[in-house]
């Protein structure tokens, strides 16, 4: 398992891998990784066109059950997938931003579209210019709308991904609380 | 058809109606004072032989550095007579306030609110003056012509980004 | 049996007073919908008053999808507007292809071969369909019937393989130009069109088995979400949802534009107002644009598909690589774009939720000085207030389905 690879390290993906692992620490990371990546429980945050092309993506044609990413939540603490679809605005980020920090860890983010990875072709004064600007990503999607063979292979990407991250069975001390004020 | 409705507008209001003309592909259009907007626009409903039931559309432009600096447009339709008529009326900078149709047509609601967000026109009477698009921090009106492309006012603190390179091109640079 | 359906009208009656009937005291409560609440359809913020499950206020709060149409426009050239007018009903797109086309001919008093015509209206009918599956399968998730959404799923995509083939696109096809469309269909293309719509019939059919006589479905549906007639027109109603309180105005027959004078096809007319009425006029409506596409492929002959005016239309490929002048005349299109005579003209074409205006101002540059859109849209979203007053919240669902705003042109 490459331990250095520099995708896994924006910050705020919730792997501890700063703690260092045991020879069974990692056979329960893969086993974690492994079960995690096949139930990816996603929150569509659905707001353009690509929308469109996301519902036929979890359609029958496409079928998006096939990677165990299927059953939409529609409430953010149930999901550990924030599948951003479509265009973020100037006045949609605040919403988009409280919605990622009331999910629960663990939890990773696809920017569906270029839209939501760039801001596209939208460069004016509304369109916030890619939700990596308040958020970390996991995977970016391009295509205005992505096809749906792209979608799949970007689910595939985050699932080798997961796979590769380090997990860890929460241990009992109490994760710590942001500091008040 | 509404080749009449320009002849009796004019008749009906001859200070008002300033010009009558026939536009590009046919379409009718009055050019009408600000201040006789409503009256026009009630008398063009209410007329029977004119009856322009359906709400128009209510869109701006602006023509920055001609007097007056605001164009206000008017598209409307009549369910009943199959007609269109066109108002541009022109609003200058200085006193951009004009009477609100949406006691006139329900539907004019939000287009006057569109005209408010984005060009900075008032309506008077409306009862809703809230911007439609952009949020209340929002300072100024982004389609005026002064008002730059890339304007953008985050609402929360976002990741800086060194702008990336552009190519050439129209909007490049 | 017409008994039964006649009388779902009325509410009920009450059988005998029984305690449980009691009225429940209950307070007033803020109840904030959206707006990326999932039956908002992502980008529309409501706030509603309840009284326990009635609604007894409500205001919208929209530009959560706003992304500055009109003023990227004003920067880009003529022709490159075409994606950005993908963008703003994204489920029809070639219908605002369409209208902004006629748009800037109308400004450049230039005319069009037949073949560009039928082209454009075989198109935007197919994309018609597109529109209409997608609002009745959207509509049969959210009160629960997610057969139908599988159904709908493929029968679109069906049509958008085909339309794949014609344009390179699923979904943002950027197909028309000014003066024409972007290219030929492919040999044999016809066929194949007519025979994926003998499967995508089958599947409305299906639908329609599913949907129409199924009682949670009628009864979520018929008589709620109701407006009159007047209101309507006074609120500005086009397309589907006009029609369904009764009035049977169609820009396709009111005022024909492109071939739609030379085809036969009926304008479905609804009598209540209310959801099940405009979901029927969805799925008459598709039958209609069957024909329709089947007409046009029996009257279309071979022929341009684009006007060879020089100063509009860019030269075809040979020119360009084999003489001077036609490189010349493609670099000129392309980087500063055609010159649209100075003034403003309004185009308006019957999209699939209604009128699609645009009202375009050019000052005899390259670049649009103004592009306005009438998205049909808006005007149904903004008497949801109105609609909703006294209703249940239950039935917000459904009328916010069948009046289908779409965020992309509601919000520009
Ligand atoms: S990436 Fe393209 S298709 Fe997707 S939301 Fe943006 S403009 Fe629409």
């Amino acid at each position: 398992m490459s331990s250095s690879s520099d995708l896994d390290l924006v910050p705020a993906i919730a792997t501890r891998r700063e703690d260092a692992l045991s020879g069974l620490g990692k056979m329960v990371s893969q086993g974690l990784g492994w079960a995690r990546k096949y139930s990816l429980f996603q929150y569509p945050f659905v707001t353009a066109c690509c929308g469109m092309e996301f519902m036929a993506v979890a359609a029958a044609r496409y079928d998006l059950d096939r990677f165990g990413a299927a059953l939409p939540r529609f409430s953010p603490r149930q999901a550990d997938l924030l599948m951003v679809v479509g265009t973020i605005n100037v006045k949609q980020a605040p919403i988009l931003k409280r919605v990622y920090d009331s999910m629960a860890d663990p939890k990773w983010v696809v920017a569906f579209g270029v839209c939501a990875s760039s801001g596209g072709f939208y460069d004016n004064y509304a369109t916030m210019q890619g939700i990596d600007r308040i958020i970390p990503v996991d995977v970016y999607i391009p295509g205005c709308p992505p096809r749906p063979e792209q979608v799949l292979d970007g689910i595939m990407m985050l699932q080798q991904k997961i796979q590769d991250q380090r997990h860890q069975l929460i241990g009992n001390e109490p994760p710590a609380l942001p500091a008040k004020g | 058809m509404s080749q009449a409705a320009l002849q009796k507008l004019k008749e009906r209001f001859p200070d008002a109606v300033t010009q009558t003309y026939v536009g590009k592909g046919g379409d009718d259009v009055a050019l009408v004072k600000k201040e006789a907007v409503a009256e026009v626009c009630r008398f063009l409903k209410d007329d029977p032989e004119l009856q322009f039931d359906m709400a128009p559309y209510i869109t701006a432009a602006d023509y920055m550095g001609s007097e007056p600096r605001f164009d206000l447009v008017y598209q409307m339709y009549s369910t009943k007579k199959n007609h269109r008529i066109r108002l541009r009326v022109g609003v200058p900078e200085s006193d951009p306030v004009v009477a609100s149709v949406t006691p006139i047509w329900k539907g004019a609601n939000w287009y006057e609110r569109y005209c408010w967000d984005l060009y900075g026109i008032r309506f008077e009477g409306h009862p809703d003056p809230r911007r439609l698009y952009m949020y209340e921090e929002f300072v100024g009106h982004p389609l005026r012509k002064d008002y730059s492309l890339r304007g953008r006012q985050p609402l929360m603190p976002e990741r800086t980004v060194d702008e990336p390179f552009r190519g050439p091109g129209p909007t490049g640079g | 049996m017409a008994k039964d359906t006649d009388n779902l009208l009325v509410v009920p009656p009450v059988p005998e007073a029984s305690p449980l009937d009691a009225p429940f005291p209950s307070k007033r409560m803020l109840v904030n919908l959206g707006p990326s609440h999932p039956a908002m359809h992502g980008t529309v913020r409501a706030v509603v008053e309840l009284d326990g499950e009635t609604i007894h206020g409500m205001k919208l709060d929209i530009g959560f999808l706003h992304r500055g149409f009109e003023k990227s426009c004003e920067n880009v050239t003529w022709t490159q507007v075409f994606p950005y007018t993908d963008r703003l009903n994204y489920v029809s797109s070639i219908m605002n292809n369409v209208g902004y086309a006629m748009a800037v001919e109308k400004l450049c008093d230039l005319a069009i071969p037949d073949r560009a015509k039928y082209l454009r209206v075989i198109t935007s009918e197919l994309h018609r369909m597109c529109d209409h599956l997608t609002l009745v399968s959207a509509m049969g998730l959210e009160l629960g019937a997610m057969t139908v959404l599988i159904y709908g799923m493929e029968a679109r995509d069906l049509i958008w393989d085909r339309l794949t083939e014609l344009c390179g696109a699923r979904l943002t096809s950027n197909y028309a130009r000014v003066g024409g469309v972007s290219r030929d269909i492919p040999e044999g293309w016809a066929d194949k069109v007519l025979r994926t719509l003998d499967r995508s019939n089958e599947m409305v059919d299906e639908i329609d088995r599913l949907l129409t006589r199924n009682r949670i479905v009628i009864d979520r549906t018929r008589g709620t979400g109701v407006i009159s007639r007047a209101d309507a027109i006074d609120y500005g109603f086009t397309g589907p949802c006009l029609r369904a309180s009764g009035e049977p105005y169609d820009v396709r027959k009111a005022s024909p534009y492109l071939i739609y004078d030379r085809l036969d096809f009926d304008i479905p007319v609804g009598t209540n107002g209310d959801n099940f009425d405009r979901y029927l006029m969805r799925m008459e409506e598709m039958k209609q644009s069957d024909r329709i596409v089947r007409q046009c492929f029996e009257q279309m002959q071979p022929g341009a598909i684009a006007s060879d005016d020089p100063r509009f239309v860019l030269p075809p490929k040979p020119e360009v690589y084999g003489s001077i002048e036609g490189a010349m005349a493609h670099f000129k299109i392309i980087m500063e774009g055609i010159r649209v005579p100075a003034g403003e003209a309004y185009a308006c074409v019957e999209a699939a939720n209604g009128e699609l205006g645009f009202y375009a101002v050019s000052d005899g540059g390259g670049r649009p000085y103004k592009l306005g859109v009438r998205a049909p849209g808006w005007n149904m979203l903004m008497a949801l207030p109105q609609i909703m007053e006294g209703r249940m919240l239950a039935d917000l669902i459904p009328t916010f389905d069948t009046v289908n705003m779409i965020g992309g042109e509601v919000e520009q």
